[in-house]
């Protein structure tokens, strides 16, 4: 078992024939992920990678049968594409592009949920359900199988995070790159519960960073709702206080969002806080008592 | 991006926001001629920076004749201003905004920024206007009347009506406040802004709305299509280090302390500031180089990083996914052959092929260079190094 994905999906890229679409697909492929296929308007017919091109999403829906998408578009057309993809009754688009226009992404997310259609991302490396199905940019063979699901904004650190837990003989269900933009599609709170319900997942990483409110409220939710081991760490406790331009962003937040914060509302919830990045794995052993 | 309160108002006029007359200058013989044509006998002369605070700071003065402006204006040109948002090392001032003095009746704040939680912009007024504005929002968040507006139906009059009676206008004032509104919300919509703020926003005794403030950030990933916005760009309220190392592609922020830090990802490179903390070190800096980390990324990193006096370290941390360790690894070699590299590296590489690039730095066996088997390691060592004690 495992969250969103696994060895069956079948996922098209959105951006296939382009450079990044190209190489990450083929590294996808390799792992084991099931593409069947790709779309880049103007190319519908092509052969690529061994997979048929098409003009449109719905064209490629129709034809494979794919539920998953995974986007390169570049930055200033990522929008359309996600709505496309919404469009075509995809259930679940991972938005790889970096550098998406805050606007744009606020009217395509609000366009995905119109349409039933969850999102990952922009700005993330992506899903990965070890040893089956890798949609994203991660170097895959960092993740193991084995019994902890992993949530991170970042992108390098969910890569120590796993590395540490594997290091510790564990392993990971489904690590999950949530980004760091200000809009961005499933979160904690989203993915917790699948989490929770996941039989093979024992216990779950959060890895946070300064900034917003994400993982505040994913510590009232854990709280009321998830009764498995979490783990946190929360990049940033010693970055300095950025210097700001008005009180705008302090008043509807709330809080500064600074490090600490966080730290403690998680702790109040009752998760393992750990305060030093290299103490992840060790904390997944211990509270999995190992 | 940030800009200045005088290219805000000049933004503001194209959208019909009403603000009051005024002009930049840079001179103090300038600001005397930009106060002549505005005429009046009362004058306002603001320091422009990028940030706020500059009126409890002295950047913000009342000028009553026209030599007045002028001597205000060079006192304020040149002196460093320190503001609760500068930071302790302040901001520079180099032009000055002068405005007609306005007649100020009420003074209210009016914002706008993203509303991460409901994912839609969101317009926040208060009565309580001035500098006390996050106190207020702290205790006594009922006194600030926040409206989410939904961008697939704009701004509506019922948006408006709530924050208008929410302010306690009386019946003739509420049609221009929300008028004003209304022109504001087009501005940040229209401009990819992601941060808008008047504070005060005032009601004139003539029953006028008028921003006598204006603060204006934007999304950095929009600007491309916002040609007018990228010329307002002040690089001299930008560390030139800091705009130096974009220009590579590098993320840099000089700190205070003396452990050197080049690392890929913005999430590890804060971690690794983090540990180095934890292990009794003060980070030098925030260095992300990136995904790419080739031998002239790396090189330019270790400029960056050794410009810097205190560094007594160097860690470098990378934790190679698609970019494989070993070519990492020839990528540092190379790099310490490029630039004199006169502190102890450490070198954490972990990820694919890491033992093959152990085996690389091994062998090449330069003295300044030290392995580390992983994060705690190397932070470890980083931290040792910089203290003499290894
Ligand atoms: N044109 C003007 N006429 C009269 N008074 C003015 C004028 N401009 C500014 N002021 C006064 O100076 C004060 C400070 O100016 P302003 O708000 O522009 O700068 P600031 O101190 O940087 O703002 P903030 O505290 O919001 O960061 C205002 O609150 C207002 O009382
Ligand atoms: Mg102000």
């Amino acid at each position: 078992m495992s969250i969103l994905v696994n060895k069956d999906t079948k996922v098209i890229v959105q951006g296939f024939t382009g450079k990044e679409g190209t190489f990450h697909s083929e590294q996808c492929i390799a792992y084991g992920t099931n593409i069947v296929g790709g779309v880049t308007p103007g190319k519908g017919g092509q052969t690529h990678l061994d997979r048929p091109v098409f003009n449109t999403v719905k064209d490629a829906v129709d034809a494979t049968g794919a539920t998953v998408s995974m986007i390169f578009v570049p930055p200033a057309f990522v929008s359309d594409a996600v709505m496309e993809a919404a469009d075509a009754g995809i259930e679940l688009a991972v938005i790889i592009t970096e550098g998406a226009p805050v606007k744009d992404m606020m009217y395509a997310k609000m366009y995905a949920t119109k349409k039933g259609m969850k999102t990952i991302g922009p700005n993330c490396p992506g899903i990965i359900t070890a040893e089956e199905c890798k949609i994203g940019i991660m170097p895959g063979f960092i993740f193991k199988k084995g019994p902890v699901g992993l949530i991170s904004k970042s992108g390098t650190l969910t890569y120590e995070a796993s590395n540490q837990v594997v290091k510790e003989g564990l392993g990971i269900t489904t690590a999950v790159g949530i980004g760091g933009d200000p809009i961005i599609g499933l979160s904690y709170k989203q993915l917790l519960p699948l989490f929770e319900a996941d039989p093979e997942t024992k216990a779950i990483v959060m890895i946070g960073e300064i900034g917003g409110t994400l993982e505040i409220e994913a510590a009232e939710f854990i709280k009321n709702n998830i009764t498995k081991p979490v783990i946190a760490f929360i990049a940033g406790q010693t970055a300095p206080k950025g210097k700001r331009m008005g009180h705008a962003g302090a008043i509807i937040s709330g809080g500064q969002g600074t490090a600490q914060e966080k730290m403690d509302a998680l702790a109040a919830a009752g998760v393992y806080v750990v305060k030093s990045p290299a103490d992840i794995g060790k904390t997944v052993s211990k509270a999995l008592g190992k | 991006m940030n800009i200045h309160e005088y290219q805000a108002k000049e933004i503001f006029r194209e959208y019909g926001v009403p603000v009051p007359r005024g002009g930049v200058a840079f001179t103090g013989p300038e600001a005397k001629k930009v106060a002549e044509e505005l005429g009046g006998d009362l004058w306002v002369v603001k320091a422009q920076i990028h940030a706020g605070g500059r009126g409890k700071a002295g950047g913000v003065k009342l000028a009553r004749s026209l030599d007045e402006v002028e001597k205000i204006a060079e006192e304020l040109i040149g002196m460093t201003l320190v503001t609760h948002q500068t930071g302790p090392e302040g901001k520079k001032v180099e032009k000055v905004y002068i405005e007609e003095g306005a007649d100020i009746q009420k003074e209210y704040y009016l914002g706008m920024v993203l509303d991460r939680t409901t994912e839609m912009p969101v317009m926040m007024a208060s009565t309580e206007g001035g500098m006390e504005i996050e106190e207020v929002a702290a205790k006594n968040p009922e006194k600030i009347i926040k409206v989410a507006i939904d961008p697939t139906i704009g701004f509506q009059g019922f948006h408006g009506r709530k924050l208008a009676f929410g302010l306690g206008l009386s019946k003739d004032e509420i049609r221009p406040f929300i008028k004003f509104a209304e022109a504001l919300y087009k501005v940040y919509m229209d401009k990819d802004a992601n941060m808008i703020e008047i504070n005060p926003l005032i009601k004139t005794g003539s029953g006028e709305f008028l921003a006598l403030d204006a603060k204006m950030g934007f999304d950095d990933n929009a600007l491309y299509r916002h040609q007018d916005i990228l010329e307002m760009r002040d690089l001299s309220e930008e560390d030139p280090v800091e705009v130096e190392a974009a220009k590579y592609g590098l993320s840099y922020v000089n700190l205070d302390g003396n452990v050197g830090c080049m690392v890929n990802g913005a999430g590890l490179a804060m971690a690794t500031m983090d540990i180095i903390k934890h292990e009794g070190g003060e980070p030098a800096n925030f260095l992300d180089v990136g995904g790419g980390a080739n031998p002239d990324t790396v090189a330019k990193g270790f400029e960056l990083i050794l410009q810097d006096e205190n560094v007594r370290s160097i860690f470098v941390n990378i934790f190679g996914g698609i970019v494989r360790c070993d070519r990492i690894a020839n990528g540092i070699l190379q790099a310490t052959q490029k630039v004199d590299v006169n502190v102890p590296v450490i070198v954490r590489l972990d990820g694919t092929n890491a033992e093959e690039a152990a085996e690389i730095l091994k062998n090449a066996n330069i003295k300044n260079i030290i392995p580390a088997t992983d994060l705690a390691d190397g932070a470890k060592k980083a931290v040792a190094a910089a203290k003499g004690e290894l």
